[in-house]
């Protein structure tokens, strides 16, 4: 029997193995297969609109049917259409679940994203996210950064920094790509063209390398 | 991701389901053999055997796990769910002569998992598949453990190939001390390194892939 293939949509697994869901329409007519690769071999896929969609369908159309069903169970007193009414109300149940978790757990990457990557989301990533989402990382940005502000003195402090214990104020770094003018805190102007070393201040480096424009050089 | 920001809602332990774990939804999509106990009406297109409209009572079939947990009443009214060829007495024995000789991937890759969801399902049998459940995995845990920590900068999949999905975890988080231990004693573990979405980033270009 293939009715219920509905895996879960989730953005990746670890490992870098893609997942498909399928959602079957359940109805009486013929038995649509729609296939939606909701899940791709890369870190942070593109939110599936379509997919989510489909399944929201196939759940309006598993609750008419119920409501039909009951309707007629209550009026007619057909008690034996119950075990089907079950049976759909846990289909609904299974979509509901599946859509919930694919949600959070994106959301459960976006907000890593804020921590690993910094602030300020390259566009590639934004695109990935939808509307909703986009929103919901400004909203954590702003409780993080209110957070932050909030601890630590007056300044506030920087929980996002310093990640690793630090070893010294100062740390090599290579320039893997061109990434132009960089001021430092005394007021020194740098220019970051690839392959270039530096010897920085540790703070000042610790976004660009987690972006991946420096490389952290030990010695 | 393998960043250390992403923390994933993790699978239930024992008979509980974490109804957010995307683990513990990809293993409520295994499918038992059930047998209906009662009339499913309009449901017979379900059933690729018979023209019926309805699902007749008696009917074999197959349904994933959250379909049987769902309609699972204890009076029995509704379904009755036979055990997986794992679970039974046959392969009972197997295990507990020895354990580390079976390929648990072959044999569902969700053997502790989907065991400990079996005995949601009223079965004499269930005391017996809860202990072999015990004892394979005692059985299994010291050799997992073992290659986990000592097998570095290696290819795994010999070792890893034959254990079930709760077991693949502990190997990895088995390595990931390993490792983490190892970077640390060559000094490496105070490098600052670039967030893991970039370094995916600069392997590819930024595509979807499309079906």
């Amino acid at each position: 029997m293939s009715m219920f293939d509905q895996r879960v949509p989730r953005l990746c697994w670890p490992e870098a193995v893609s997942r498909f869901v399928s959602y079957r329409k359940v109805n009486g007519t013929a038995l649509g297969s729609v296939q939606n690769p909701l899940m791709v071999r890369f870190r942070f896929c593109v939110f599936q609109e379509d997919g989510v969609r489909q399944v929201l369908q196939e759940m309006e159309a598993l609750y008419e049917q119920n409501q039909a069903d009951v309707n007629e169970a209550k009026s007619v007193g057909r008690a034996d259409l119950i075990p089907s009414i079950k049976l759909r109300h846990c289909c609904l149940l299974r979509n509901q679940r599946c859509v919930v978790a694919y949600l959070y757990d994106r959301l459960l990457r976006i907000r890593a994203l804020r921590w690993e990557y910094g602030s300020v989301l390259p566009a590639n990533i934004r695109f990935h996210m939808s509307a909703e989402e986009v929103q919901w990382f400004g909203q954590y940005k702003k409780s993080l950064a209110s957070f932050m502000r909030s601890i630590g003195g007056e300044e506030g402090l920087d929980i996002t920094q310093d990640m690793k214990p630090p070893k010294s104020l100062y740390i090599q770094v290579r320039c893997l790509k061109d990434h132009g003018e960089f001021e430092i805190d005394d007021g020194t102007v740098i220019l970051l063209k690839k392959n270039s070393q530096h010897f920085l201040p540790r703070w000042k480096c610790e976004q660009l390398i987690r972006q991946g424009v420096l490389e952290h050089v030990m010695s | 991701m393998d960043t250390h920001s992403y923390f994933p809602v993790t699978p239930g332990v024992g008979m509980e389901e974490n109804f957010l774990s995307l683990d513990d939804i990809l293993l409520s999509q295994e499918r038992l053999p059930v047998r209906t106990e009662c009339v499913f009406p309009r449901l017979g297109f379900l059933e690729k055997s018979s023209d019926s409209q309805d699902i007749a009572e008696g009917t074999k079939m197959e349904f994933p796990l959250w379909l049987s947990k769902g309609l699972y009443e204890k009076k029995r009214k509704v379904l009755s769910v036979e055990l997986p060829k794992v679970y039974k007495e046959g392969w009972r024995t197997v295990f507990t002569a020895d354990p580390n000789v079976v390929d648990l991937h072959k044999m569902g890759p969700y053997y502790y998992g989907l065991g400990s969801q079996m005995l949601h399902f009223d079965n004499p049998e269930n005391p017996d598949i809860a202990k072999t459940l015990l004892q394979t995995f005692i059985g299994r845990f010291r050799r997992t453990m073992d290659s986990s920590q000592n097998a570095y900068n290696e290819d795994t999949s010999v070792l890893v190939g034959r254990l079930d999905c709760l077991e693949k975890v502990l190997f990895r988080s088995g390595q990931n001390g390993l490792n983490g231990f190892q970077s640390w004693e060559k000094g490496q573990a105070s490098q600052l390194t670039a967030s893991g979405l970039v370094l995916n980033y600069r392997k590819r270009k930024l595509v979807d892939v499309q079906p």
